[in-house]
């Protein structure tokens, strides 16, 4: 199953928030596109499928007939000199609107300054399901290079006509074209004056090889970067429409609470306050977000609670209460050779059960949505890494078609996997059509923290065999609820049985950067180490005689080799640590030094080193900024970062009570970008961050003698853990 | 309860209503339509909305708009001056990766113009230490201290 791109190409297992996928729908006819965009030359990308039926027929398409639904871009390239390009994808602070833009200046030879991208606006780019699961670079990104590659041949027919020339000897670049014979050249947008030219690309554009580009593969800045250092980007939080008032939303006391009374507001608020009640839903709609926070604060409420488990039976709740599920959060089981036989007749046996706890995204912008009615169509601005997804909900939530609800994403201050839902856009529009007026509705960070989703907490059972000659025989991996994303192993072992089992979860919960690859990732490498102890290797050599896979060798061996593996030894309470490993296409391998304070027992990270390799690089500079993103984030979920929980409420849903990785925890971080030109590129916001928990528990097992299996592992230090 | 009835943002002196005891980002936000500077928090603990008073790096959030009376307040809005941008800021530029999702960068370069004001050229540590209050949850936190290096270095070759 390695390195098969059809493994998680599109859903992978626990994204227990995601609903059923919507339909796909998209209604704009070809002359539609030009209304809209003014003359020029149109490239559509449509998924094979719908190729082949238009092309089932043996004609061209005709102008104004109806365009395939299933559209995935199209670019357009204007008389104005603007090239503007049209994804689902949205922006979520891995600046793949400037990654995108980079591939289609390349292939379209055109100014990156004059590509414009307009991203996850459900009324005018075609239906995308979502920005996750690192997906974009290996989808999206190929789609544009090829929609831009079909343009560029199409501009050079266009100048060879014109010059009665053959188009082979034409040359495209920086948005002209030239003949080199003449030395004649034109603008791409001279060339396309008056035309309406539209075309559906065929799948086999030739492309320009990752040998040869010259703008992708080079570290570009943030395309609009200036607008972020002088504050003047407008992220969802910022949005302001005529007439806004503030929102907001009474909350239950505890998790499972449902409304029993409400009390009128009494009257001096009622004058300049709007009251919402529906259901379970109370709110408030105010000039200002103060008077809206004074309104709800003074609301009187009566709520049923029901008893709800706590954190501190969190993992007996788990393990004593498997489900049936079905779809994204259902049970899987993979099993090869005969594990109990393989297992019982080892010359070493180890078992080890290990924990993970809840966290939270914690996104610096919280949830957000301006809301606004026109009569019956509805327009919302939300931070959503799944603008379709959104409208769907609004849909269903107000009880209105879709065609009347546009969502538009602009780009957010960061989701990390956490904003895959609407909730607040909801809010926000049910506060917006009783107050007859647009709602902005910003989540407060408690809010946040409380009653947004969290990456599942889990627990983790492993048994190993292990013969004296360091070969592991046997391999048994039960995880319980946390998810099933990077669970088996890629160590050869000849015997096994991986097992995901679903439970009741006492927390909303979801998808996470990485998802459950981070817990199976430390549960796993984790277990290596112990192992590898077991049988007196080292942690290194014993991973790579048990590992063929060359490009996971590679990364071990380069992490190694930078971090000065079996070279150094670490100081007196210093230790170091190894871990690795392969998820979505990219292969990574971290080693890490740890510190241990003698006194307070802290767990200070002194020096990582990741080696990751993801295929051709894009971008180097932010692959390498995504690459120390991911593992200065690891470094919360790996030590002390924790949702603390008692019968339905969160205890620490702030930050000065959940502690997040802060300028003095980020340790020297090096970085080994391994380019593959020969394979296509994969995403990787998510992979890079998972070798580092168990990296780190290996190192302080190496300073202390101490084994920690439950994350975080130190949030007060390992005196405690 | 009297109102405060203006603030000196930026150089200029600006009309708002507001009670004395909110809080000068809100203000800043809604009345103003100032956007520049974040929510995070609310509780002066991620540096999104840090803004200048008199010079001193300040948590909006927590700041009333009654303390902030005949005194200048400055926002991300008001570094650039006649098209030119703060040094701070063109090496937030510069470190082009400094900048994922960016939601912290008007606290970040707020606290580091701050800084660098009183420590015009200050040791990675140092940067370090003065940044501890600002959050940046995408992580770009080495490459926030590269930026702020490289400010101060350029203020360095500057004369200044
Ligand atoms: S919003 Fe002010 S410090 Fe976080
Ligand atoms: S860049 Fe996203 S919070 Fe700093």
């Amino acid at each position: 199953m390695r390195h098969d791109p059809t493994v998680s190409s599109t859903l992978e297992p626990e994204r227990y928030e995601f609903c059923a996928p919507t339909t796909h729908r998209f209604e704009l006819q070809r002359r539609d596109f030009f209304k809209l965009l003014g003359a020029g030359v149109l490239i559509i990308s449509a998924v094979p499928e719908a190729i082949a039926r238009q092309e089932s027929g043996a004609r061209a398409p005709q102008f104004g007939e109806p365009l395939p639904k299933e559209i995935s871009a199209w670019l357009h390239i204007g008389e104005n000199g603007v090239t503007t390009v049209y994804t689902g994808k949205v922006e979520i602070g891995q600046n793949i609107r400037t990654s995108l833009a980079q591939a289609v200046a390349e292939e379209l030879r055109f100014p990156l300054e004059r590509i414009e991208l307009v991203m996850g606006d459900t009324q005018l780019t075609p239906y995308d399901m979502g920005t996750f699961g690192s997906r974009t670079t290996p989808t999206m990104n190929l789609q544009l290079r090829k929609v831009s590659a079909a343009a560029r041949e199409t501009l050079l027919a266009l100048a060879a006509k014109q010059w009665n020339v053959d188009a082979g000897g034409l040359v495209a670049s920086d948005g002209k074209i030239t003949d080199p014979g003449t030395k004649r050249t034109v603008q791409y947008a001279d060339l396309v004056r008056g035309q309406q030219l539209s075309q559906i690309i065929p799948a086999d554009d030739p492309l320009i090889p990752a040998s040869q580009w010259t703008v992708e593969g080079q570290s570009i800045a943030k395309v609009d970067a200036r607008d972020f250092v002088t504050g003047k980007h407008r992220y969802p939080s910022d949005q302001t429409a005529p007439g806004m008032l503030y929102g907001k939303v009474l909350r239950p006391p505890s998790f499972g609470a449902t409304l029993v009374s409400v009390d009128a507001p009494s009257q001096d608020f009622v004058n300049d306050v709007t009251f919402v009640h529906d259901g379970d839903f109370v709110g408030v709609a105010a000039a200002s977000s103060e008077a809206a926070a004074q309104a709800v604060a003074a609301i009187h409420a009566t709520w049923k609670e029901q008893p709800q488990p706590s954190r501190t039976e969190l993992f007996d709740y788990l393990k004593n209460s498997p489900v049936e599920a079905k779809g994204f959060e259902g049970a899987s089981r993979y099993e090869t050779g005969s594990v109990d036989q393989a297992l019982a007749s080892a010359d070493h046996r180890l078992k080890q059960t290990y924990h993970v706890n809840y966290i939270a995204h914690a996104p610096l912008e919280p949830r957000a949505a301006l809301a606004q009615w026109s009569g019956e169509t509805l327009t919302v601005w939300t931070g959503t890494q799944r603008p379709f997804a959104v409208r769907t909900e609004l849909a269903q939530a107000l009880r209105i078609p879709e065609d009347r609800i546009r969502v538009l994403m602009p780009d957010m201050g960061s989701a990390y996997g956490g904003k895959h839902t609407g909730e607040c856009a909801v809010e926000a529009a049910r506060l917006a059509r009783a107050a007859n007026r647009p709602i902005k509705l910003v989540w407060t960070r408690e809010e946040e923290f409380t009653w947004a989703y969290f990456r599942p907490a889990g627990v983790i059972e492993i048994s190993g065999g292990v013969g004296l000659d360091g070969m592991i025989a046997a391999w048994e991996f039960t995880n319980y609820n946390s998810g099933a994303a990077g669970i088996r192993t890629f160590y050869d072992i000849p015997n096994q049985r991986i097992v995901f089992q679903p439970t009741r979860y006492p927390l909303r919960q979801g998808s996470y950067r990485a998802l459950a690859a981070t817990a199976n990732h430390f549960a796993r490498e984790s277990f290596m180490d112990e192992m590898a102890h077991a049988v007196g290797q080292d942690p290194l050599e014993f991973r790579l005689k048990n590992l063929k896979d060359e490009r996971l060798r590679a990364v071990f061996q380069a992490a190694a080799e930078k971090f000065g593996w079996g070279h150094a030894q670490p100081a007196v309470g210093h230790g170091f640590g190894i871990g690795g490993g392969f998820e979505k296409g990219g292969n990574v391998a971290t080693c890490a030094e740890v510190a241990i304070d003698p006194s307070t027992s802290e767990v200070r990270i002194v020096r990582v080193v990741v080696a990751f390799e993801c295929g051709a690089i894009v971008n180097p500079d932010n692959l390498k900024s995504q690459i120390l993103g991911g593992n200065v984030m690891g470094i919360g979920g790996a030590l002390f970062e924790a949702i603390d929980f008692d019968n339905g409420r969160v205890l620490n849903a702030r930050f000065s009570k959940y502690r997040v990785p802060r300028f003095s925890d980020v340790p020297q971080i090096d970085v080994v970008l391994v380019d593959r030109k020969d394979l296509p590129s994969t995403g990787a916001g998510e992979t890079p961050l998972v070798g580092l928990a168990p990296a780190v528990g290996n190192a302080i097992f190496n300073a202390t003698g101490k084994r920690i299996r439950s994350l975080p592992m130190a949030p007060h230090g390992i005196k405690s853990a | 309860m009297a109102k405060i009835q203006k603030l000196r943002v930026n150089g200029t002196e600006r009309a708002i209503d507001a009670d004395p005891q909110s809080s000068l980002l809100t203000v800043l936000r809604e009345q103003l339509d100032m956007t520049g500077s974040k929510y995070g928090c609310g509780e002066g603990q991620c540096g999104a909305c840090t803004v200048l008073i008199n010079g001193t790096a300040r948590r909006s959030c927590i700041t009333t708009v009654g303390s902030t009376e005949g005194r200048e307040i400055t926002t991300i809005e008001g570094l650039e001056h006649h098209g030119r941008l703060h040094p701070v800021q063109d090496a937030f530029l510069a470190e082009g990766a400094a900048l994922q999702c960016a939601y912290c960068a008007s606290g970040m370069i707020m606290s580091a113009v701050a800084l660098l004001k009183t420590n015009p050229h200050p040791s990675e540590q140092e940067i370090a230490a003065a940044m501890e209050g600002n959050l940046c949850r995408c992580g770009t936190n080495p490459r926030i201290i590269a930026a702020i290096l490289r400010a101060s270095q350029a203020h360095q070759e500057a004369g200044a």
